[in-house]
């Protein structure tokens, strides 16, 4: 009997990759640990090992081949002792392309995996992130030309195109320079910019960050990167007591142009202390901007904006997100405004507000709600601290009914604020009462079905309306 | 029975290492001996006087006083080149800015709340600043200073100027972790910094004793391969003779390095504290014995300055002393507008 060597998953978010390079031919003879292969994900190119003894009996994926499928077979091996299989023998081989064909066609004949896909809530949110905004947004010329580009991209190029221009900037965090990125957000720096401004540092985010705002203190211009902001816990006294209070507390003497930036929130299947979302931790603090831009547009937009202002920044990102491609205008200088809420679908009759990855389950909860005949409004905070209240009070107005959409706990959260807000200064728009459409109230749970019980999605979001809208 | 060993003859450690060579005592000029002094005393009748307009509520909160202390900051800071290089320390601050030159009214407004204060009455006085001075604070959280320090080291390397960064903290922040976290970038990166240690015996309540198991903080620095020098802190020559062994070593490029400076002071940790945890004879041993002041003032004498002309050093001191007292009392404090002012300095 053969056995079946399947496209490996070598990320926790990885769907699929290419296969790079094949280390071993048919009729090579394997035995555990050996290399077979190099697999390129959209982080790396990671090596593959042979898992069980025996000889390779057929190639069935061809090197070169882009978007293999995690879980689809690649290649067939025979124990030792057994009769190679003979050719046409296996299911998923007669499905799968000959090796011999080019590879662009056989990605397009590459079967669906057979490897069960876990279903879990960060994959549905990683999902809502197809939806795009539905209305352009009025920063960007109209008729200018778009290009496709991952978020991951989209801040890479936002730092690159601002150290081009401002030699104060550096980059430095963990694994940002030589690994070029735990989440290659930093790739291509360090070729470019050199070891003097794109700087590794060692396992010790107190330290880093207090250097980083010791040196923006000094007039220099840093970014600093948390490999997850789950890790800036032991960091927050610099970003909160030295970066954010010192213009205050000098008198508005000293500046501190700093960006602390990284993947915030949940990822997959990483539990309780990888996944937290901070954003209203950092957003309750005066002195500081506090943003989580949703797409690649954006990201590039609002980081360009955070690296050049004077106050302290802390910019959110989202490990999910990363990987996902959106439409970037393609302007010299993309440059957003810090503060300015985005409508990303025009609707009369509720408005749901969100910020980050909600953003994606608030759009595809408006396109079920479309199907039932309720149009719904999306809005995207963008910043969190200024927070455009203007936006939100004007879209109340309009819709008179509103509910807020957060990956992240209920309890003093971003959505307790709008409710605060509506309640205060748009209580005579509101004809229901605002709903919050968050995680669950627990620490992120690991198995695939609690993960995806805690968090917030687009049915929930679909319910909350119908209840505002009493449908 | 066997045979004794042949004694071995000890010898001297041979240091797997560069040095910095053991400080001389600074050799002072007279003027520059008076300008010690002077600097000294102001500080020493600053701090007695914030003591007083703290006891009558004029000031309030934590107040922390250096009496005992000032030649430390005066010592090191003398050697320092003001165009260049940038000074840092935690709350116990006033010294410090005194040291350099920074106006005792506006200090002394900022300790009384009002408008005029160096921080418009926002800081108190834990946080001052003034970036003109190249005094980066001022910093409430203990220890926070050590990394923003290095981060201003940072800095100097990365513009190339030329500038050294003295960071000052006490005996109690040398167990904060992330001083260690920034000792081991200070000297992977080569950065150019001085750590004082202001080893004073006490970390508010706690002798240093009840809380180090290294209680000889100049060797804190060895496991990240940074040398130390223990300094005699209440000699104002000592403490200046080792800025000047320092300050050639991190300006030869040779990466960071630890002064302990091993002081005492005679007031509370702050103007709340009894200060139960030592004795009223252990204070007065060292004011009679190791007082900073009265060793220059020795010096003077010894270089032939008469008490005449002390006392009118003495007076002139008082009266600065007591306007910027005057104007801290009579300053108005910030409009209220003041409140919402320098949050942030862009509009969003």
């Amino acid at each position: 009997m053969s056995v079946e060597i399947k496209m490996p998953a070598l990320s926790p978010t990885m769907e699929e990759g290419t296969l790079a390079k094949w280390l071993v031919k048919e009729g090579d003879v394997v035995k555990s640990g050996d290399i077979m292969a190099e697999i390129e994900t959209d982080k790396a190119t990671m090596e593959f090992e042979a898992v069980d003894e025996g000889t390779i009996s057929k190639i069935l994926v061809a090197e070169g081949t882009d978007n293999v499928k995690v879980g689809t077979v690649i290649a067939t091996l025979t124990a030792e002792g057994e009769e190679p299989a003979a050719t046409g023998e296996g299911k998923s081989e007669a499905a799968a392309p000959a090796a011999d064909q080019p590879a662009e066609q056989k990605a397009e004949a590459t079967p669906e995996p057979e490897a069960k896909k876990v279903d879990t809530g960060t994959h549905q949110l990683e999902k809502a992130a197809e939806h795009k905004a539905e209305v352009s947004d009025p920063a960007i010329p109209e008729g200018t030309e778009m290009v496709k580009l991952t978020l991951r991209e989209a801040l890479r190029d936002a730092m690159a195109e601002e150290m081009r221009g401002d030699k104060r900037i550096f980059v430095m965090g963990e694994e940002v320079a030589q690994y070029q990125g735990a989440y290659k957000v930093t790739q291509g720096l360090l070729e470019e910019f050199g070891d003097k401004r794109v700087i590794d540092t060692p396992i010790t985010e107190y330290g880093f960050a207090g250097i980083g705002t010791g040196a923006a203190m000094g007039g220099l211009r840093p970014i600093v990167e948390f490999m997850t902001f789950n890790f800036a816990m032991q960091a927050i006294d610099h970003i909160v007591n030295s970066a954010a209070k010192t213009n205050y507390m000098s008198g508005g003497q000293m500046r501190c142009p700093i960006v602390f930036r990284g993947p915030n929130a949940a990822a997959s299947r990483v539990g309780a202390q990888h996944s937290q979302n901070y954003a209203p931790w950092y957003a309750s603090v005066p002195g500081l901007i506090v943003i989580a831009p949703y797409d690649a547009a954006d990201a590039k937009g609002l980081l360009k904006a955070a690296i050049r202002t004077e106050d302290p920044v802390v910019f959110l990102e989202n490990e999910l997100l990363y990987g996902r491609t959106f439409d970037v205008p393609k302007l010299d200088d993309h440059v957003l405004p810090i503060g300015k809420a985005r409508i990303m679908r025009e609707g009369k009759d509720v408005t749901i507000v969100s910020y980050s990855i909600g953003v994606g389950l608030a759009l595809e909860a408006a396109v079920k709600l479309a199907e039932e005949g309720i149009d719904a409004e999306v809005l995207d905070l963008r910043t969190l601290r200024p927070l455009d209240t203007e936006s939100v009070l004007k879209s109340l107005k309009k819709t008179n009914r509103l509910v807020v959409a957060e990956e992240g706990w209920p309890t003093c959260s971003i959505a307790s604020e709008i409710q605060a807000l509506c309640m205060e200064q748009g209580f005579d728009d509101l004809d229901a009462p605002v709903l919050r459409v968050t995680n669950e109230d627990v620490p992120m749970p690991y198995a695939a079905n609690l993960e995806k019980l805690m968090l917030v999605n687009a049915d929930k979001i679909v319910a909350a309306v119908k209840q505002v809208t009493y449908r | 029975m066997a045979k004794a060993p042949a004694a071995v003859k000890a010898l001297p450690p041979v240091p797997n290492r560069e040095r910095p060579d053991e400080p001389k005592a600074y050799e002072a000029s007279k003027a520059e001996l008076l300008e010690f002094y002077k600097q000294m005393l102001l500080i020493r009748r600053f701090e007695e006087k914030a003591g007083q307009l703290y006891g009558l509520g004029l000031i309030g909160g934590f107040c922390h006083l250096y009496i005992g202390q000032e030649a430390v900051a005066v010592g090191l800071q003398s050697g320092l080149d003001g165009d260049k290089d940038s000074v840092i320390t935690g709350y116990r601050d006033h010294g410090h800015m005194l040291a350099y030159g920074i106006d005792p009214k506006v200090i002394m407004a900022e300790l009384t709340g009002r408008g005029a204060g160096i921080s418009r009455g926002k800081g108190g006085s834990m946080h001052m600043f003034s970036t003109e001075k190249k005094f980066y604070g001022g910093h409430g959280i203990v220890g926070a200073q050590v990394s923003l320090g290095t981060g201003l080291a940072f800095a100097h390397k990365y513009n190339e100027d030329g500038g050294v960064a003295m960071a000052y903290f006490g005996d109690g922040a040398s167990n904060q972790g992330q001083v260690y976290e920034s000792f081991n970038m200070a000297e992977l990166w080569k950065l150019p910094i001085i750590y004082v240690i202001e080893n004073n015996e006490y970390a508010m309540g706690t002798s240093v004793n009840r809380s180090s198991a290294e209680d000889q903080l100049f060797r804190r620095g060895e496991s990240f391969r940074i040398p130390g020098i223990q300094v005699d802190g209440m000699d104002v020559l000592a403490c200046r003779g080792a800025a000047e062994e320092a300050l050639a070593w991190v300006r030869a490029g040779k990466g960071p390095i630890i002064l302990e400076m091993k002081t005492y002071r005679y007031r509370g940790h702050s103007m709340s504290d009894p200060a139960k945890y030592r004795s009223r004879d252990e204070v007065q041993a060292v004011r009679d014995k190791s007082d900073p002041i009265d060793h220059v003032k020795k010096l003077l004498d010894a270089q032939g300055v008469t008490e005449a002309e002390l006392k009118t050093v003495d007076q002139e001191i008082r009266k600065i002393v007591n306007e910027a007292a005057d104007f801290a009392e009579q300053a108005p404090e910030p409009e209220a507008a003041e409140l919402y002012t320098d949050i942030l300095v862009e509009k969003y």
